[in-house]
């Protein structure tokens, strides 16, 4: 009984998730590619809300400045698995092959290996950015975190000509990036060789794949001896030094893991839209990420699935389809403005309100993790930390 | 003899503190000179260059400083980093082109005042949009704490900076909304011709204009806080709020006070800046109020002196990388300047002593 009281719920909402192209295309003949590119999308934020949520929920860092792993991961997939770096002519396990049978140029390897690269890259970018700011305090390290969330996508739109060598082609962006794939596959199984633009199944099942790894690796780390001792450098970082833990290692392993995370869903975005440049990396990506974690629940995996799924659900469905209804009453009382008003690009205006009120009258998100929710909720001092660490 | 000793001690001790300083600080040294001599060196093969880049930076420092106080002020007081202060600069730029336009809400007051406008009437149009914009940002500021920041008081601080950032969300759309996407373009009324006779440096009226306008609200803003009730007060609530309570300081007022004063002084600040550059837009909040909070980090947080005089360095170093680097590189270089003071020396350059000693010694 307490097994099936365990993992009912996760079993049913995995099996959920894995049928619902299936009843997708029960309702409808074709695949219906206005559905699906969606809800990959959506799927990719829950994989970094979930990032996001190990450094802010677990070890209660505010990172303003995640954007900058998501944007770190899609470049790696760009310069490796694209014609990029004419230069040279790399291929290793790719669906790139041209018609003539000549080398491709550029660097071409698997999407399996990149995707590997781009985590392990993000980490150590994590840590080379976490090491010397991590001893820094609470809103400190948010701007910190803030600014190396502005260099880096700044970095990579001036980066055509670093002394004459073009590293990043600018604000144009790298185009064309390969799709993942499975070579080796018979012919049989031709939508899983190479993905196509069309046939989004694979990438759907792809990005499953990897968000149900990461939310494994977040219950496993949640209850183990690290994720207890962010719980214990969250609430009193002295405290926590006393009882032998190094608070400054604790916090690293949280901000390389929340950045391997952040890569991951990044290479998979970068391979997904095929092309990527800088201006898609801005700081709103960031705080809609923030906004996702803290709508749904600080600290709790169900709740930052829920707030990824409702943010960016609102933000594909229902703000068009709030804008077509505020044009059409617009057009029936015959006012201009409210019949041309474009609400989705006033989608921010929604989000800030929405964050001021989560703040103000449920910090601890709509599915609450009981101890930030008592943390969060404690009046007795103003805490330095996301929660917790009452200051003397 | 004597001489000679008490020369000996010093060099004694110059040698001491340079074996206690830490690698960091000798490489920051090192980095900065290095850095000066590259910069001397650029001032030496074009002078006018130099110096014409220099009052730019001046200029603009101006500005900056002004919304770095405002920054500064609140965290003094309250321990936070007030995010929306930069929207609010946003704001007070566009309450300055409104009052300029003379309509507002499709209702004509008066007639434009543009650049062909008579000289008097410039001078009141100019006097009247800072005024009106120091009183909207001033209102806008106060009803900002008292609605989003006042109810979280007890709470953890970085739960008060995520509303604080969701408040400048919510004002950068509303500047959206107000002006739309693009940038707007400020009528010309402040001159851009050189006052000094010389075409090689160039000093324009409008730099005059801003730093004119700054030094007053500079000794005005000292004045307040070293020599009135009300500044002490906010010093008393800086240094402890429930000993400042007890001895009968209204707390929540003095609070709204400085609040207000951040506003004051942003609304001017934002006027100034769409008069000098001619142009403002939604966003300028965001680049802007990065910039000041640099400023203000730089110079050391809470420190009113620090902020002043981070802004002046702030706008100097971003005009220096605009001509030396090249204009794209100057965020990365404003912002890599925020990381590395955070860094290495997050008490700023004159040490954060908040608004406790009214900044300075």
């Amino acid at each position: 009984m307490a097994l099936l009281r365990r993992y009912a719920l996760p079993v049913v909402l995995i099996v959920v998730a894995l049928l619902f192209p299936l009843w997708n295309s029960f309702l409808e003949e074709t695949v219906d590619v206005n559905l699906m590119y969606p809800v990959i999308v959506i799927t990719v934020y829950i994989m970094l809300a979930l990032g996001l949520n190990i450094v802010v929920g677990f070890a209660g860092l505010l990172d303003l400045g995640f954007v900058a792993f998501y944007a770190l991961g899609a470049y790696v997939v760009a310069w490796l698995a694209s014609g990029h770096f004419r230069q040279v002519s790399v291929a290793f396990g790719t669906t790139a092959t041209s018609i003539t049978g000549e080398e491709v140029p550029g660097i071409h390897l698997s999407f399996w290996l990149v995707l590997v690269l781009a985590g392990a890259f993000t980490a150590l970018c994590g840590v080379i950015i976490g090491a010397p700011t991590l001893r820094l305090r609470g809103d400190y390290l948010a701007i910190v975190t803030l600014g190396f969330g502005e260099i880096i996508p700044r970095f990579f739109q001036n980066g055509d000509d670093l002394g004459g060598f073009n590293l990043t082609n600018g604000t144009i962006g790298i185009k064309a990036i390969d799709s993942p794939g499975f070579p080796f596959l018979p012919d049989s199984l031709s939508a899983w060789q190479r993905f196509g633009t069309l046939e989004l199944y694979p990438w759907f099942y792809t990005i499953l794949v990897m968000v149900l790894v990461t939310i494994y690796v977040n219950v496993r780390l949640q209850d183990s001896r690290l994720g207890r001792a962010w719980i214990s450098v969250r609430e009193d970082e002295t405290a926590a030094a006393a009882m032998g833990i190094n608070p400054v290692t604790t916090k690293l392993w949280a901000y390389a893991l929340g950045a391997t995370f952040g890569g991951f869903a990044g290479a998979f975005y970068g391979a997904f839209i095929k092309n990527v440049f800088p201006t898609s990396f801005s700081f709103n990506v960031s705080i809609f990420i923030l906004l996702m974690v803290v709508l749904g629940g600080m600290g709790n995996i169900y709740g930052v699935i829920l707030g990824a799924i409702v943010l960016q659900g609102t933000n594909f469905f229902l703000l068009p389809q709030i804008k077509t209804w505020v044009n059409s009453i617009g057009e029936a009382v015959g006012n201009q403005a409210l019949a041309t008003v474009d609400i989705p690009k006033y989608s921010f205006f929604i989000f800030g309100i929405m964050l001021v009120l989560m703040m103000l009258f449920r910090p601890e998100g709509i599915i609450p993790n009981r101890q930030r929710a008592e943390e969060l909720h404690d009046e007795t001092g103003s805490g330095d930390a996301m929660g917790g660490a009452i200051r003397a | 003899m004597a001489t000679g000793e008490v020369t000996k001690g010093r060099s004694g001790g110059l040698l001491e503190s340079a074996r206690a300083s830490s690698w960091q600080t000798r490489i920051a040294v090192a980095v900065t000179a290095l850095l000066l001599v590259l910069l001397f060196v650029q001032a030496v093969r074009d002078p006018a260059q130099f110096f014409s880049q220099l009052v730019i930076g001046v200029t603009n420092g101006a500005i900056i400083a002004l919304v770095a106080l405002g920054y500064t002020l609140v965290y003094g007081i309250i321990e936070l980093i007030n995010f929306a202060h930069g929207d609010n600069f946003m704001i007070g730029s566009f309450v300055g082109l409104t009052v300029l336009a003379g309509t507002f809400a499709g209702i004509g007051l008066f007639s434009p005042i543009t650049g062909d406008s008579g000289a008097f009437l410039k001078v009141v149009g100019v006097l009247l949009a800072l005024v009106v914009a120091m009183a909207v940002c001033g209102f806008v500021n106060v009803a900002i704490e008292r609605v989003a920041y006042k109810p979280l008081r007890n709470s953890p601080r970085l739960a008060v900076l995520i509303t604080a950032i969701g408040m400048s969300f919510i004002l950068q759309n509303l500047g959206l909304i107000w002006k739309g996407p693009a940038q707007v373009a400020f009528p010309e009324l402040v001159s851009s011709a050189n006052i000094l006779p010389t075409d090689a440096v160039v000093f324009r009226w409008k730099d005059l204009f801003v730093l004119g306008m700054t030094v007053p609200l500079l000794l005005g803003l000292s004045y307040f806080v070293r020599n009135t009730r009300q500044g002490k007060a906010m010093r008393a609530v800086a240094q402890d709020k429930e000993a400042a309570s007890m001895v009968g300081i209204n707390v929540n007022r003095t609070i709204s006070i400085t609040f207000l004063l951040g506003g004051i002084l942003a609304g001017a600040s934002g006027v100034m800046f769409g008069l000098f550059n001619g142009i403002t837009v939604f966003n300028v909040g965001f680049f802007q109020g990065l910039y000041a909070f640099t400023a203000a980090v730089l110079g050391g947080i809470g420190n009113l002196t620090g902020a002043v005089v981070g802004g002046f360095l702030i706008g100097i170093i971003s005009s220096m990388a605009d001509q030396y680097i090249g204009v794209e590189w100057t965020s990365i270089v404003i912002f890599s300047v925020l990381v590395l003071v955070l860094v290495f020396r997050p008490r700023g350059l004159l040490g954060d002593r908040s608004a406790v000693q009214g900044g300075g010694s």
